[in-house]
Parts: structure tokens; C-alpha cells; sequence
């Protein structure tokens, strides 16, 4: 895809001389860095830093525990994607649920659901809406068909997030210092450039938006320090491929007709104004938290897992003291180290781990 | 997770499209990108095509690349 060589790219970077902090919120990237080795043939001047783009690791332990609730109730089935199902809630997990009797389903798609519901109409088959604004409207879509086609026994647990407004508090905490941002390219698929054009009005920061091909993210990075270089802030689109400028019409239109915004609770950055998602009023039969009520008491997180300071880019994965030690891949204390695109798990799989 | 691979499209029937993955066939809905057409490369996320791939908006961005004067 790139005709320039990596290697022509990496040494115009380094031409360019400039020091600089990155983030990346999104996930897939942080595992592409990981995998690729980018951090170890960038400049020393150019650091990566990886912010809160894995979907599951920003769940809150309450959320986490809800639905490992669900699971535990006579007669409801949960579907999930399969990165929940092994996240620890405060004492359990979704997997253990499921072997002491509770009924997980792992889905690919949420219309999955659908089928499932229909096919156990005896039962209560409870989704979990777990992702960014590139899941949220394919959700929006699966709600609607489920009101459009009368299935009584089919709710949403919606723990939806959104990403700009995650960006912006982290910013204000003010506790690292960035240069710019590696934006998320199917997020972006969605949403557009213009939801990230805060980052130049308020911060004067750079953002460009990138796929997930290690050349992808060297020219993203490419671009970044040039608009630094140049004392810029602008917000380009280096995955002209997917992505345009207006987003997805139909997709935002979906995820609007269904979903509006709330305050969401993140694990590491907590409460955060209209940066969640919930169903608007005419989908309130599809609500799981109305259709089971469940009271989660004593919620909490591991002792000294550091996910929270993870997310916010504050250590990195090497820096928490359990990484590697009393927390791996194989018996993981915190979603960071579960889930596929989780900071820890990447840096467990493809960096150096004791 | 993200899955950057496209895929194409085979056959499309109102809101659903064969895409072909690596010589399988999968079902996928097209509610977001109407404008797709058989032949057309899609990204899909979670069952979902979001967005009809466009090379040659692709290959503006190298140009950007080739033409930046980055020598100090």
C-alpha cells in the first residue's frame, strides 16, 4: 500500500528533529505499535504512548459485575463478544458464571442476538453493548430490528463509549504531556474528522487519523511531527481509504434515531459527562438495566492493578508492579492484561515481560 | 478489535451482501453504505460493512508524502 520503504519514512522522521509525545485511543493500534516493533526503530525524540481505546478495559468494574449479575439470573442468556468473557469482575468472571451454570453466548455480530433470542423464546437473552462509536450504530441497527420485529425477549446492557469526550477530560487532568494524537481509523470511519477539531480549537493539538497497518501508523506519525515541526494543529486523514470527512451519514443517523448521550463511568478516568450512551425513550422496553433492576453491591477492583494509571497513558503496561509477575495473559488481574487489545496483553505478547 | 482487511462483495440482496474473506463466503449487512455495489471493496466490522474502500483517495496520501520537503 505504501510505495515509499518503512525505512525511507522512519529516516524522514528523524530528519525532521523533532521530540514528541503521541497517543493512540484506539486499541487496534496499540496492538499494530506492539506487534510491529515501531517503538524500537522510531527516534528516541518520539515516543508512544497508548490512552483508552480498548472498549472492554474501560468498562467499570460495577459494569463488569452487572453483567456477570445477568448471567447469574434463572433463565437469561447473555451475549457477548468474546474479549468480555474472560475479564474479572470483582469476584467472578463471565467464564466462571458460565461454568457454575450461568448461559453466556459468545457472538460475532450483534443481529447474532437476534437469532438467539428467537431460537430460546423461553428465555431472556441479554446483549452486552460493549464498544465505540464504531459499534454503537451497528447496535442502534440491531435495537431497531428488535422493535421492528417484536422480540420480547431480547434487552441491551448499553455500556457504550464515546471517545472524544474521553480525550478531552484526560487532557484536563493534565497529568502527561502530548504533542498529538494517533486517531482511531474506524472510529473515525464513523464519526468523521470534525468531532476531533476540539483538539486544535482548545489544545492546539495535532490528530491525524490512521489505519492499522504498521506503514499506516509511520505515516500517520509522518504527519504528526511535520504538523509539530511546523507549529500546526490540524486534523488530517492519513486513512483517506475508509475514512471521509463527514463520517458515516448513515450510521450517525441510526446511532441518533436510537442512542443518546449520558454520562458514563471508565475505568481510570471515572465519571465523564455525555460520554456514554443510552437508548432513547421509545426503546426503553429494550433496556436491560429496566427489565432486571439488579442492586451490584461492593464492587472493586484488584488492589494495586494499575489499568486505570495504564489508560490514562500515566505508566506503561512495564511500569505496573504486577505486570508480568502476579498478573499475565494466563491468569490476568485486570481487563488490560484480557482483553486482545488490551495495553498489557500487547506489550505482554510482543515487548519485554519478566 | 479493529479488522483492517477489506473485503469484497460478491452478491448483494436488500440490506445484506456475500463477501468474500480469504476464499469464504460470510453474510453481512449493508445498512450503512447503500452505495456499495458488487464488486466493491468494504470494511466490516462486526457483521457490518461502515465503509466502501476508496483507492485512489489512498494513493493521495502518498503523494503527500513523496512531495513533503522534510529536509531542514
Amino acid at each position: 500500500m505504501l510505495s515509499l520503504e518503512p525505512r525511507e519514512v522512519l529516516s524522514k522522521i528523524s530528519k525532521m528533529g523533532v521530540s514528541a509525545r503521541f497517543m493512540e485511543v484506539c486499541g487496534t493500534h496499540t496492538v499494530s505499535i506492539a506487534r510491529s516493533g515501531l517503538k524500537k526503530l522510531l527516534p528516541d525524540s518520539v515516543k508512544l504512548i497508548s490512552g483508552p481505546g480498548c472498549p472492554v478495559c474501560v468498562t467499570a468494574q460495577v459494569d463488569i459485575d452487572y453483567a456477570i449479575a445477568l448471567a447469574r439470573q434463572p433463565g437469561v442468556i447473555v451475549a457477548t463478544f468474546g474479549d468480555m468473557v474472560r475479564v474479572p469482575g470483582t469476584e467472578t468472571s463471565l467464564l466462571e458464571a458460565r461454568a457454575s451454570g450461568g448461559k453466556v453466548e459468545v457472538v460475532y455480530s450483534p443481529m447474532d442476538s437476534l437469532n438467539l433470542a428467537r431460537a430460546h423464546p423461553k428465555e431472556e437473552v441479554v446483549f452486552l453493548a460493549v464498544g465505540f462509536e464504531t459499534t454503537a450504530p451497528l447496535i442502534a441497527r440491531t435495537v431497531q430490528t428488535a422493535k421492528a420485529e417484536n422480540i420480547p425477549n431480547l434487552s441491551f446492557l448499553v455500556l457504550h463509549k464515546l471517545i472524544p469526550p474521553a480525550m478531552r477530560a484526560l487532557l484536563a487532568l493534565k497529568e502527561i504531556q502530548l504533542d498529538g494524537f494517533i486517531l482511531p481509523g474506524h472510529v473515525s470511519a464513523i464519526l468523521g474528522s470534525k468531532p476531533f477539531l476540539f483538539l486544535k480549537e482548545e489544545f492546539h493539538l495535532p490528530g491525524v487519523i490512521t489505519g492499522f497497518e504498521p506503514d499506516d501508523i509511520l505515516l500517520a506519525l509522518f504527519m504528526l511531527v511535520k504538523q509539530k515541526r511546523e507549529d500546526r494543529a490540524d486534523i488530517e486523514i492519513q486513512y483517506r481509504r475508509a475514512v471521509r470527512p463527514e463520517g458515516n451519514p448513515q450510521a450517525l443517523k441510526v446511532m441518533e434515531e436510537v442512542f443518546e448521550p449520558q454520562e458514563a463511568n471508565w475505568r481510570g478516568l471515572g465519571i465523564i459527562p455525555e460520554s456514554g450512551l443510552a437508548l432513547r425513550q421509545p426503546y426503553w422496553d429494550f433496556d436491560a438495566r429496566r427489565r432486571f433492576p439488579l442492586k451490584i453491591m461492593g464492587s472493586r477492583e484488584y488492589p494495586a492493578c494499575g489499568c486505570g494509571e495504564v489508560l490514562r497513558g500515566v505508566i506503561s503496561p512495564q511500569e505496573c508492579p504486577l505486570f508480568g509477575r502476579v498478573c499475565t495473559p494466563d491468569s490476568p488481574v485486570g481487563p488490560c492484561m484480557v482483553s486482545s487489545e488490551g495495553s498489557c496483553a500487547a506489550a505482554y505478547h510482543y515487548e519485554e515481560h519478566p | 478489535m479493529c479488522l483492517g482487511i477489506p473485503v469484497k462483495i460478491v452478491e448483494i440482496k436488500d440490506q445484506e451482501a456475500l463477501v468474500e474473506v480469504g476464499g469464504l463466503k460470510q453474510t453481512i449487512r449493508t445498512d450503512f453504505v447503500p452505495e456499495a455495489q458488487v464488486g466493491d471493496y468494504v470494511i466490516v466490522h462486526a457483521g457490518f460493512a461502515i465503509s466502501v474502500l476508496e483507492e485512489e483517495e489512498a494513493r493521495e496520501t502518498l503523494e503527500l508524502l513523496k512531495d513533503a520537503d522534510v529536509i531542514p
